[in-house]
C-alpha cells in the first residue's frame, strides 16, 4: 500500500514559516491573504496489503518519528498499489 | 460564571489564598480576575516561598548599578559601559517539548536583557539531564541542544559556554537554565516602570495567540464543547522576529521616547502590566480590543494569560506614538497603543466596551502571599571509605570519558559561538571570554554548580557553587564582578526541600560576601519534582568578570615543553562526594569538600596577580576529578604531556590525585620563574608546590611511574557524547 501522511502544526500553534510565506506573498503583490499555515507531506511505500494494519503501522511511525505529537497533528491517506 | 472551589484549585490557588483575594477585593473575583491572581500569585511571579530567603543574599557593591527586581542585573565596567545579565529557567516546557522549550527559554532571557537597553553579546546554558540510561534522556538532549542552537544561531548572538551534566534525579525533571549577557551604556539603561499619568501604553512585537495559556482553562467544564480550539498550546519561538524586535527596541532606545519597558514573559500581559504599574506606583488601564491577535474569539482571560513569544510592553512619552510606530513598522512588527497610565492604582481591563477586570495593582503584586515555609536542615553525611583503584591510569581514563566529565564538543559545535566576531575563548575552557566590541576589554563568563555537593550538604554546596564560578573567572585572568542565580529545587512544601533551599542560600550568601561577588539578578524554579522525587538542589550560578586588558586572557592548554607546573592551594585529599567516588568507586555518599572562603580569596587573588604582573603560560582551576583530571584536561587541550615529580607525602595516591579539595589552581610558568612564584606565594600565605613539568612526549606520568598516553585520554574524552547520541 502507499501511505501519504500530511503533518501540520496544531491549530493555535504559532507557525513562523507560514507567517514568512504570507509576508513574502504580500510583497509579491498577492493581496488579501489573511493567514498561511504550512506543513509537510511524507509518502511511504509499504509492503503491507491490509489497510487497517498499514494504518496502524503508519500511525506508530507518526507518533515515534514523523510528527511531534506535542505541537503537530497528522492525517494518513492510504491508497492501493 | 460562579467561581467554585474546583476552579480555584485548578488555578493553583489554595483556599486560604482565595480567602485573601476575597478580602483584598471585598468581593468575589470574576474568572479573568482570578486568572490575574493565579498568575501573579504563582510561585514563578511572586517568589512566595523563596522571597524570605532571597533577602539574605548580598546584592550591593560599588560597581552594581541595578540589583535584583528588574528584568536583569546591571553592573558598571567603566568607560560609560554597563553589563546587563541574567539567568532563567525553562525547565518544564523543555521537558514537554525540548526543542521549542529550550528555544523559547533562550528567547525569553534575550528579551530580559535587551529590554534594559543592552545589546546581547553572549548566551550560556546550564543543562541537567537524567541518567543517560533513562529512555527519555537521549531524546531530551537532542531536542534541547538543537533548540538552543536553533534560536541562538538565528538571532545572531553567540552561545559561548555553559555546562551539561547527567544524574538520575533529573529523569523526570530536566533543568534548562539559559543566561544572556549584554552591553549597554550606563546613561541608557531602561527600567520596567510605568510613569506619567496619561502616558500611552504600547504593545509591540508579535501577535497574541493561545500559546502556553494556563492549563486551568482546559480543566474547567465550561470549555468542553470547544476544547479542541481552546487547547492550551506549547509556545513556539520565532528567532527572526526576535531579531527584528531586538533591533527595533534598540533603535527606539536611541531616542527619549521610552519611559519604561518590559518584555512579555511568563504570564504575558498580566505580569508585565501589573509589575510595571507596581514599580512606578501607578495604575494601568488596558483596552484589550486593541491587542493584536493571531486568532479569532480570544477571551480577555486568554489575552491576558497568553505566553506568545517575542512581545514587549512599553510606556512612552505622550506625542511620541508616531515616531515609535514608524520604527516598529519599519521592522515589520505589530505596534498598538493598548492603554494608558492612570493614577488609580488599579489594573483595569476593558473588552468589547465593558470593564472586564478591575483589581488594585498592590493586591496582585505587593499583597501576594509570602510564606515562611517549615524547613529541616539536611542531615550531615558520614564519610565512606573510598578504596584505591587497581590502576590509576585506567581510573583517569574512565573519569575523563565519563558522562559528566567527557568533552561537550558535540554540544557546542552545534552552537554558533563565533558570530559577532568577539569570542576570544571558545567553549571548553574554564570561562568563556568575549571582547567588549571595539575595545581592548573583555568579559569572562561562566556557569557553575555541583548539585551532588548541594544534595549532600546544601550550605557547603551553595558556597562551593559561587566559589567555583569565581575561581573559573579568575583562572582566565578576570576580576570577578557579580553573579546571577537560577535556583532549581523540588517541592517547597516539603520541609527537606525548603531546608536544602535555605542551606544553599546561606552558603551562597557567605561566599558572595567573602568574595565581593554580589547577586544582581536571578530566578527561582520550584516544584521540579515528579511523584515525590525531587531534583538534586541545583543553585546554578552565572558569573561575570572583567579583563581590563585582553592580553591577560589565559587559557588552560599546556604551552611549552620544559615549563614548570605549580599547584596553588592546599591538598587534603577529600574523596567523598567526588566525581571519582561516584564514577569509579560507585558511591555518592559522604560530605562534599570543605570550602574555606578566606583561602579561596587569598589563592584566587594571588593567581590573578600572577597572571597580571608576571604572566603565566596556562592556568586551570581544579574541580570535578581533582588534580589528575585538571592536568589531563590541560594536556589534552595543549596536545602535550607532563610528568608529575611531586609526591603525595602521607596521603594515599588516589586521594591526592582525585580528591576535590577547593580553592586550587594548576599553573604553567617558564621553569626559570618557578622559584620566584613559590617565593611570592609563601609571602602571600598561599600554599604552593612545584608539581612537575610539561613534556613534549605524548604521555602523562603520574607518581609511581605509571603513565598514560594523552592521545588515549583524548579518545576516551571525545568519544562518549557522540557515541551516546548515536553519531560516534
Amino acid at each position: 500500500m502507499k501511505a501519504r501522511v500530511h503533518i501540520t502544526l496544531k491549530r493555535g500553534v504559532l507557525d513562523p514559516q507560514g507567517k514568512t510565506i504570507a509576508r513574502a506573498l504580500g510583497s509579491l503583490g498577492f493581496a488579501g491573504i489573511n493567514e498561511v499555515r504550512q506543513g509537510k507531506t511524507v509518502e511511504i511505500d509499504l509492503a503491507e496489503t491490509d489497510a487497517a494494519a498499514a494504518h496502524s503501522t503508519v500511525a506508530a511511525m507518526c507518533a515515534k518519528l514523523l510528527a511531534n505529537p506535542v505541537i503537530e497533528d497528522y492525517r494518513i491517506d492510504l491508497a492501493e498499489g | 460564571m460562579r467561581i467554585t472551589p474546583e476552579i480555584v484549585a485548578d488555578h493553583g490557588l489554595s483556599a486560604d489564598e482565595f480567602a485573601r483575594i476575597l478580602h483584598l477585593l471585598d468581593r468575589a473575583p470574576n474568572l479573568t480576575e482570578l486568572g490575574l491572581f493565579s498568575a501573579m500569585w504563582s510561585e514563578h511571579c511572586s517568589y512566595k516561598s523563596s522571597r524570605v530567603w532571597l533577602r539574605e543574599l548580598p546584592t550591593e557593591a560599588p560597581w552594581v548599578i541595578c540589583g535584583p527586581g528588574e528584568n536583569a542585573g546591571v553592573i558598571d565596567i567603566g568607560d560609560g559601559q554597563a553589563v546587563v545579565f541574567k539567568m532563567e529557567s525553562h525547565n518544564h516546557p523543555s521537558f514537554i517539548e525540548p526543542y521549542q522549550g529550550a528555544a523559547t527559554g533562550v528567547g525569553g532571557i534575550l528579551r530580559d536583557v535587551f529590554t534594559m537597553g543592552a545589546r546581547p553579546i553572549a548566551i550560556l546554558n546550564a543543562l541537567r539531564f537524567g541518567d543517560p540510561a533513562h529512555p527519555k534522556t537521549r531524546h531530551l538532549v537532542a531536542g534541547v541542544v538543537a533548540g538552543i542552537g536553533g534560536y541562538g544561531n538565528c538571532v545572531g548572538v553567540p552561545t559561548v559556554g555553559g555546562e551539561c551534566t547527567f544524574h538520575t534525579s533529573y529523569d523526570g525533571n530536566i533543568l534548562v537554565n539559559a543566561m544572556t549577557v549584554g552591553i549597554a551604556r550606563t546613561d541608557r539603561i531602561f527600567y520596567a516602570r510605568a510613569g506619567g499619568v496619561g502616558n500611552p501604553v504600547v504593545y509591540v512585537g508579535s501577535k497574541t495567540g493561545r500559546d502556553g495559556i494556563h492549563g486551568a482553562t482546559m480543566a474547567s467544564a465550561e470549555f468542553d464543547q470547544r476544547s479542541e480550539e481552546r487547547r492550551p498550546t506549547v509556545q513556539v519561538g520565532d528567532p527572526f522576529t526576535e531579531k527584528l524586535l531586538l533591533e527595533a527596541c534598540l533603535e527606539l532606545m536611541e531616542s527619549d521616547a521610552i519611559v519604561g519597558i518590559q518584555d512579555l514573559g511568563a504570564a504575558g500581559l498580566t505580569s508585565s502590566s501589573a509589575e510595571m504599574a507596581a514599580r512606578g506606583g501607578a495604575g494601568i488601564e488596558l483596552d484589550l480590543d486593541q491587542v493584536p491577535l493571531r486568532e479569532r474569539g480570544m477571551s480577555p482571560y486568554e489575552i491576558m494569560l497568553s505566553e506568545s513569544q517575542e512581545r514587549m510592553l512599553m510606556v512612552i512619552r505622550p506625542g511620541r506614538e508616531a515616531d515609535a510606530r514608524r520604527v516598529f513598522e519599519k521592522w515589520e512588527l505589530d505596534f498598538a497603543v493598548i492603554g494608558r497610565v492612570t493614577d488609580s492604582g488599579h489594573l483595569v481591563l476593558r473588552h468589547a466596551g465593558a470593564v472586564v477586570a478591575d483589581v488594585p495593582v498592590a493586591a496582585l503584586v505587593e499583597e501576594a502571599p509570602r510564606y515562611q515555609r517549615p524547613w529541616v536542615p539536611s542531615p550531615p553525611q558520614a564519610a565512606p571509605e573510598i578504596a584505591a583503584p587497581a590502576d590509576m591510569a585506567a581510573a583517569l581514563r574512565a573519569l575523563v570519558g565519563s558522562p559528566d566529565l567527557s568533552s561537550r564538543r558535540w554540544i557546542w559545535e552545534q552552537y554558533d559561538h563565533m558570530v559577532m566576531a568577539d569570542t576570544v575563548q571558545h567553549p571548553g575552557g574554564d570561562a568563556a571570554v568575549v571582547r567588549v566590541h571595539g575595545t581592548g576589554k573583555a568579559l569572562a563568563i561562566a556557569t557553575d554548580c555541583t548539585p551532588r555537593y548541594c544534595a549532600a550538604d546544601p550550605e557547603r554546596g551553595g558556597a562551593q557553587a559561587v566559589a567555583e564560578c569565581w575561581r573559573n573567572l579568575t583562572a582566565v585572568g578576570a576580576r570577578p564582578l557579580a553573579i546571577t542565580d537560577c535556583m532549581n529545587f523540588g517541592n517547597p512544601e516539603r520541609p527537606e526541600v525548603m531546608g536544602q533551599f535555605a542551606g544553599c542560600i546561606r552558603g551562597m550568601a557567605a561566599a558572595c560576601r567573602a568574595l565581593d561577588f554580589p547577586v544582581v539578578s536571578g530566578n527561582v524554579s520550584l516544584y521540579n519534582e515528579t511523584s515525590g522525587k525531587g531534583v538534586q538542589p541545583t543553585p546554578a550560578i552565572g558569573g561575570v568578570g572583567l579583563l581590563d586588558d585582553l592580553r591577560h586572557v589565559t587559557t588552560l592548554a599546556l604551552k611549552h615543553p620544559g615549563d614548570a607546573l605549580a599547584l596553588i592551594g592546599a591538598t587534603a585529599g577529600h574523596l567523598p562526594c567526588s566525581a571519582f567516588a561516584r564514577t569509579i568507586a560507585g558511591t555518592e555518599a559522604g560530605p562534599p569538600p570543605p570550602v574555606d572562603l578566606a583561602a579561596e580569596r587569598r589563592n584566587g587573588d594571588f593567581v590573578r596577580r600572577e597572571i597580571h604582573d608576571h604572566g603565566v603560560a596556562a592556568c586551570h582551576d581544579l574541580a570535578d576529578g581533582g588534580l589528575a583530571v585538571a592536568l589531563a584536561e590541560m594536556a589534552m587541550a595543549g596536545s602535550l604531556g607532563a610528568t608529575i615529580t611531586a609526591t603525595p607525602g602521607a596521603l594515599p595516591l588516589h586521594a591526592w590525585l582525585f580528591g576535590e579539595d577547593q580553592g586550587r589552581y594548576l599553573i604553567e610558568v617558564p621553569a626559570g620563574r618557578a622559584q620566584g612564584l613559590l617565593a611570592r606565594a609563601a609571602m602571600a600565605g598561599v600554599p604552593a608546590i612545584l608539581l612537575g613539568r610539561v613534556e613534549s612526549l605524548d604521555s602523562l606520568t603520574l607518581p609511581g611511574g605509571c603513565s598514560i598516553s594523552v592521545a588515549a585520554l583524548r579518545t576516551a574524552h571525545e568519544a562518549w557524547l557522540p557515541a551516546y547520541m548515536g553519531e560516534g
